[in-house]
């Protein structure tokens, strides 16, 4: 890549105001580096991911609220996670935390139990028992 | 406290450790010289691992690997901590910097707050460097940005112990013992011939091989997953491909300044004419990607798209064949 052929497109990465370095060739041939502001595709690829996070939250809200599934599988996309993941922070069995996804165990697991999701996802027990509260 | 510790940008974080690292003990050793010794090139499918509910590919080597290979070719030795309990992780941590010695750290990426939304993935094996407290703060060089930043004590805990693949359980890193000189020349041939081996492994999902398997599979996908699958996986490639600040490369773009410089420093034309060859590699790569976001743009599913970009591949493949069968023997 020449080194005027360094992408500038628009990015989120120039929102928050900073660029990254690439290695490109000058007009004698020799490598070297230059700032870069962002590209298209990897642009478009970034947010094509974050569209599909939000579109998996938004399923998990359904199911949530048509009692198919417990707040925790609503609170584990949001936190972008998975269940091997989630289950790692909880230092739970996957199969364990996948029991908890379903909305009638939920309602009768311990408060210690809620605390340590709770504590994973950074909220409160009444906010993990309730996905609207203080909404 | 604050140690005199010099900040440089790289594209890459791993290597931009090693070598901020490098210099402040008085090395000067650039960012690609880091990378080429310590074999980080490569190409990797690893379906059976899925990261963001898509396959996993890399262009670099496993973390950690570049700097363990890197000291060991160069003759430096590099001691290695990892914990189990947060406040001993803190505790060493402090004592590092008291002793003027800035530390690498292995962390992970999603609490990271200085990143954007976009970036903070549950990706952990990030590095960067802590090379100072003030105020109860700590100050962080994390190669990949600009400037410096801070981060608050909690901060820093909960990237140190991030959970999930690759956890870093606290992972603090940094040299301790230098050769009187360092001697590039017989590092940088082994570095380049290790990448040689690894490009070219008779491993199916390893290297040219690998590259070939994508391509195969991407034919596969619209198919076989359906058109918002195939479209997700296609972006996971061009994201891997990217990071951050590979150019689009793949870091094909830092190889192939390595190979220059490693030409230079062997007194070896043929490494530069191969170098040249590396980025026509690069543009490559950076060509399939650009194609490749056409298709998720669109969020199409012709099977064009997916045949064209998969002969792209297949056309790289044969190229890196050809070039590390080559440079092998250049060396």
């Amino acid at each position: 890549m020449k080194k005027k052929d360094v992408p500038q497109d628009k990015s989120n990465l120039k929102s928050s105001g900073f660029k990254e370095l690439c290695y490109a060739v000058n007009e004698k041939g020799e490598y070297t580096t230059e700032k870069s502001t962002g590209w298209e595709p990897k642009t478009i690829a970034l947010d094509n991911a974050m569209k599909d996070i939000n579109e998996r939250v938004a399923i998990a809200k359904g199911k949530v609220e048509s009692n198919q599934a417990s707040p925790i599988e609503y609170y584990m996309e949001l936190a972008k996670m998975d269940l091997p993941i989630l289950a790692s922070y909880v230092g739970m069995w996957q199969w364990r935390v996948k029991r908890h996804f379903n909305s009638n165990r939920f309602t009768k697991l311990s408060n210690k139990i809620l605390q340590k999701y709770a504590d994973v996802f950074e909220i409160t027990i009444e906010q993990l028992k309730n996905i609207n509260y203080g909404n | 406290m604050e140690i005199n510790f010099a900040h440089h940008q790289s594209a890459h974080c791993e290597n931009g450790v090693v070598s901020n690292l490098m210099k402040f003990n008085g090395f000067e050793v650039s960012e690609p010289m880091v990378f080429g010794i310590g074999s980080g090139l490569l190409f990797c499918y690893l379906p059976f691992i899925k990261v963001n509910h898509a396959p996993a590919f890399t262009y670099r080597s496993m973390p950690g690997f570049i700097f363990n290979r890197f000291a060991k070719r160069v003759g430096i030795k590099i001691k290695r901590e990892k914990f189990s309990n947060p406040k001993q992780a803190k505790a060493r941590l402090d004592e590092n910097l008291e002793n003027n010695n800035p530390v690498g750290l292995q962390v992970g990426v999603y609490n990271l707050t200085y990143f954007p939304d976009e970036y903070r993935f549950h990706f952990n094996a990030h590095n960067l460097v802590v090379y100072g407290k003030e105020n109860g703060n700590y100050l962080v060089s994390d190669p990949v940005m600009e400037t410096v930043t801070t981060l608050t004590e909690d901060e820093l805990e909960k990237v140190r112990f991030a959970k999930g693949a690759l956890a870093p359980k606290g992972h603090m890193y940094y040299p301790i013992d230098f050769p009187k000189e360092l001697q590039l020349d017989k590092a940088i041939v082994k570095g380049i011939k290790n990448t040689c081996k690894d490009m070219l492994a008779p491993v199916p999902i390893v290297g040219v091989k690998g590259i070939r398997l994508v391509a195969k599979q991407i034919r596969k996908w619209p198919k076989k997953k359906g058109v918002k699958i195939a479209n997700h996986y296609l972006g996971q490639i061009v994201r891997m491909q990217e990071e951050i600040g590979t150019g689009g490369g793949g870091f094909r773009y830092i190889f192939a300044a390595f190979l220059q410089e490693a030409s230079i420093v062997l007194k070896n034309e043929k490494l530069a004419s191969m170098s040249k060859e590396m980025t026509e590699i690069g543009d490559l790569w950076r060509d399939f990607a650009l194609d490749a976001s056409r298709i998720y743009k669109n969020r199409s599913s012709k099977s064009d798209g997916y045949n064209n970009i998969a002969t792209q591949l297949e056309v790289i493949a044969d190229k890196e064949e050809v070039f590390f069968k080559l440079l092998k023997k250049a060396v």
